[in-house]
């Protein structure tokens, strides 16, 4: 057991775990955040993306030693822009089904858009493979993007 | 909109089992802010029903007769918030929305004051009209909802109604409602549905509301929105894996690596080592490792020493049982359904196709893996569970525990998929709950989590089958025999579904086989049951998951040797005995404008098929891909004909993931055994259909004014065929042994 501090959704939290701990269970188990999801445990599927130091990354693989000292973002408090029109536009296009995923798809999709403003069907599937969907909600998960990408254009 | 959780960790570390009776009611009680001067009504019960109900103890207004009973699916708010008690499990399939739009449309609510709240375990009040039992499943949500929810809307209209005319003293007839107002037009007097709520719970609950002529809805029909969309964006959906109890225990549990074998001895030194670890425990299914915390007890687990006893278990390899199962396929099983003299015909000679498909066995690998949450006392037990057959979980519960059934409750949560894997017959998730919190003397609260390894090592998976198939046409071209032996597991043997098995034989081995809609003179269709130690189980549309391909792709060859239109050919032997499927294909060929020129180096495919009463067919559009031996899909037209779409929009999602989900394992997924042994364990090696891989779909939707049906499985069986027409159209290659892409290991 070692003590970590690390800062989510803009708050500092002390925890005290194991270090190889992975920063999905610390951030489930720990500080009680289940906003995202385990699925796979071996960054197949991306259910448990989260945002460190910006860039999308597998929670599930990302020891809480990696991961300390990072500023991280969850589904719980992601905001600006971007996070505002694909939340939006997942809610308009109804895309999703269970649900159990879309936490991690919402939080690839922004990052996405973060980096490439205006995706084209390539830009998705490179940004949107690594998070699968075992509902296939992907015709939507494209739409909502596109309207999410075009909501931002004005 | 709005939609209700009631399972904040607030409510549910204020849920102590002590009260097991109030549980469940006081959670109902909270979460819309008092419901004691509501109205609750209920439906078509008997008394008997309404006598054990725990539900019916909560609401004012019975009206007494015996034939209504108050229960919990309609509860208007004196906000006028109308929530609507949904017996069906939502996973995404839609029932929240859907059943919702029923109340509200005989209600005549407004869709933005309606909410959607799941109903807890109780078979009287709650049971699948279509199996009388408290459960998901057959795609039948809907269609033994239709009625039901629409009285019961109609119901409460009816006593709003005739309060509103004794408080203005105004004939009933005179009053109209609309869009959640309640009006009298000639006084001016209008008023909301929670205005009335109280007076209305004293009213006499009609013993036949009457029911709106479809020609009048105007809610029915149309693109409503989700309720539990905005929950499912925020990541503030409570799935089982989010629900947490004060003490909570997470337990991992070590099955055996083999189907039928047991733990022998085990060395739990390491496990007590790893910190948070809190006790190891030897159950019925495995041994189950108890911590703070999932990743305590991953380590713990994964640091156990076991010796398991091999006796009876499975030990072959997937060669070998598809050896034995072919070998079998090679004769006549147990006649299903025989027109005519397929063999006569066939043995005669002339032109005549032989074929032999191999499926292998497939897990649903939900998005959420199995969980499920318990907390036990001596004289009760609560669960939290993503609880697709409440009836039979709770009744495992209680058996379990040594309860009786009504003092187990069960709160259903939204569950992250299941495509049929949280519907076992035996409950296996919710029984190893039971013992895992038994094991522990019922001190602490347990939630046990499956891995994704678990889930894929699991079993209970969509069974192997070899279908073996022998067709014969004429100098004409005309079909003249057709004989189909499958071999496979029976998977309602041995559990509580087997009163519905017919002499020996398990309907979901053959359906959408024995049933072949088209006009063969001479047919027999037969089955081979094999019994193995891995248990098998319904896979989103079950059977239909691998006859609607051996069919359908099997017919096409057939139609191809004759050398006529796969669309044309199909038609003819529908003739005018099948209009709805007729209906389908038509409107399928007429979206996809088939008969027009394919771009360059892609080639169709069509298929249609009727599974749990829906018609769907489908044309896929497919080129080579990057992968040897395996299509790139680029185009998807469906036509469904699912009797009335309640909403049209949830019809056209489910036929996008139907299709997506069908095609998904056609192509790249399958499970092996080695000596016993399931090679795959996650979805690197079980893979999982990704975005880039997922067609363009396009749904048109046949219009109908029957009762709807289902569609959360129909849009799964036509995708394999279609895919597997278009590709041998495009190279020739008839792909008999799925999935397409080699099974990786």
């Amino acid at each position: 057991m070692a003590k970590f501090a690390l800062t989510v959704n803009g708050k500092s939290h002390e925890v005290d775990v194991d270090p190889d701990m992975p920063l999905l269970w610390v951030l489930r188990d720990e500080l009680g955040m289940t906003g995202t999801k385990f699925g796979c445990g071996i960054a197949q599927c991306g259910a448990c993306t989260v945002h460190l130091d910006g860039q999308a990354q597998r929670s599930c693989v990302t020891p809480i030693e990696a991961a300390a000292g990072g500023e991280i973002v969850t589904i719980e408090s992601v905001a600006g822009a971007e996070a505002k029109a694909i939340q939006d536009a997942w809610v308009k296009h109804d895309v999703p089904q269970c649900g159990y995923c879309q936490s991690g798809q919402i939080m690839s999709a922004v990052a996405l858009l973060r980096e490439v403003p205006d995706p084209s069907d390539s830009d998705i599937d490179d940004g949107m493979t690594g998070n699968i969907c075992r509902c296939a909600t992907y015709v939507r998960i494209r739409k909502a993007i596109k309207t999410a990408a075009a909501t931002l254009k004005g | 909109m709005q939609f209700l959780f009631d399972k904040d960790k607030a409510a549910l570390q204020s849920e102590a089992v002590r009260e097991p009776i109030e549980a469940s009611r006081r959670t109902i009680l909270k979460s819309i802010g008092g419901v004691g001067a509501g109205l609750v009504l209920g439906l078509q019960l008997p008394a008997a029903a309404k006598a054990q109900s725990g539900a019916a103890a909560v609401i004012k207004g019975d009206g007494g007769a015996s034939t209504f009973a108050p229960n919990a699916f309609v509860r208007i708010a004196p906000d006028s918030t109308v929530t609507v008690l949904i017996k069906h499990i939502e996973f995404g399939q839609g029932p929240y929305t859907g059943l919702a739009t029923l109340v509200a449309e005989e209600l005549d609510a407004d869709w933005s004051q309606m909410q959607a709240q799941s109903a807890p375990a109780n078979t009287p009040l709650y049971k699948n009209l279509a199996f009388g039992v408290q459960g998901t499943g057959g795609s039948t949500a809907m269609a033994n909802s239709y009625e039901q929810m629409r009285k019961a809307g109609a119901a409460a209209r009816h006593m709003l109604v005739e309060a509103a005319a004794e408080a203005w003293g105004v004939p009933v007839d005179d009053i109209t409602v609309s869009k959640g107002v309640i009006s009298h037009k000639e006084s001016g007097k209008s008023g909301k549905f929670g205005d009335f709520a109280e007076a209305a719970a004293k009213m006499t609950p009609p013993s036949e509301p009457s029911l709106k002529d479809p020609s009048e809805f105007v809610l029915i029909g149309t693109h409503l929105p989700k309720l539990d969309s905005r929950a499912k964006a925020t990541g503030e959906a409570t799935f089982t894996m989010d629900a947490t109890l004060p003490g909570m225990l997470t337990v991992l549990i070590q099955r055996p690596p083999l189907f039928g074998a047991k733990a022998k001895s085990f060395d739990d030194t390491e496990t007590r080592k790893v910190a948070g670890v809190v006790d190891v425990k030897l159950l019925p299914r495995g041994i189950a490792v108890y911590a703070e915390g999932f990743w305590a007890a991953k380590k713990g687990r994964d640091a156990l020493k076991v010796e398991w006893d091999e006796t009876g278990a499975e030990t072959r390899s997937t060669a070998e049982i598809v050896a034995d199962y072919s070998q079998s396929a090679a004769t006549t099983g147990k006649v299903v359904k025989e027109a005519g003299d397929a063999e006569k015909v066939l043995d005669a000679g002339g032109k005549t196709i032989v074929a032999e498909y191999v499926f292998p066995y497939l897990a649903h690998a939900p998005m959420e893996p199995l969980d499920c949450l318990i907390e036990a006392n001596e004289s009760s037990a609560k669960v939290w569970a993503g609880c697709q057959m409440p009836t039979i979980d709770q009744g495992a519960i209680a058996q379990t525990l040594g309860l009786r059934p009504e003092e187990v409750k069960i709160e259903t949560l939204f569950a992250g998929g299941s495509f049929g894997r949280r519907a076992t017959p035996v409950a296996d998730v919710a029984y190893e709950a039971a013992t895992a919190v038994d094991a522990i003397g019922r001190t602490r609260p347990v939630k046990v989590i499956f891995t994704r390894e678990d889930d894929i090592h699991g079993g209970f998976y969509r069974p192997l089958n070899v279908h073996k198939m022998k067709g014969a046409i004429d100098a004409e071209g005309n079909i003249t025999a057709w004989d189909h032996v499958i071999v496979g597991q029976s998977i309602m043997e041995g559990t509580p579904f087997e009163s519905m098995m017919k002499d020996g034989i398990d309907p979901t081995m053959v359906e959408g086989a024995d049933d072949l809609p088209y006009a063969i003179p001479n047919f027999r269709a037969s089955v081979h049951k094999k019994t193995l130690a891995v248990p098998p189980l319904w896979w989103r549309s079950v059977g239909h998951t691998h006859t609607a391909y051996s069919t359908e792709t099997f017919l096409d060859e057939l139609i191809a040797l004759s050398g006529k239109d796969p669309v044309e050919a199909r038609l003819k032997l529908l003739g005018d005995k099948h209009p709805r499927l007729t209906g389908v294909l038509k409107a399928v060929a007429e979206l996809a404008d088939w008969g027009s020129a394919v771009p360059e180096a892609r080639a169709r495919g069509v298929a249609v098929h009727k599974s749990f009463n829906t018609y769907v067919a489908e044309i896929a559009e497919v080129a080579m891909g990057e992968e040897d031996g395996v299509p790139r899909v680029h185009k998807v037209w469906v036509a469904v004909d699912c009797g009335v779409a309640v909403n049209p929009d949830v019809v056209r999602a489910q036929m996008e993931g139907g299709v997506g989900y069908g095609l998904g394992h056609i192509l790249y997924a399958g499970l092996t055994l080695d000596k016993g042994r399931i090679m795959q364990s996650n979805f690197d090696t079980y893979r999982s259909l990704r975005i880039n891989e997922m067609p363009e779909v396009e749904v048109t939707i046949v219009k109908s004014a029957e009762a709807p049906t289902g569609v959360g499985e129909p849009g799964v069986p036509p995708i394999g065929p279609a895919v597997a027409n278009a590709w041998a159209k495009l190279t020739g290659k008839r792909v008999r042994n799925l999935p397409f892409a080699p099974i990786e290991s």
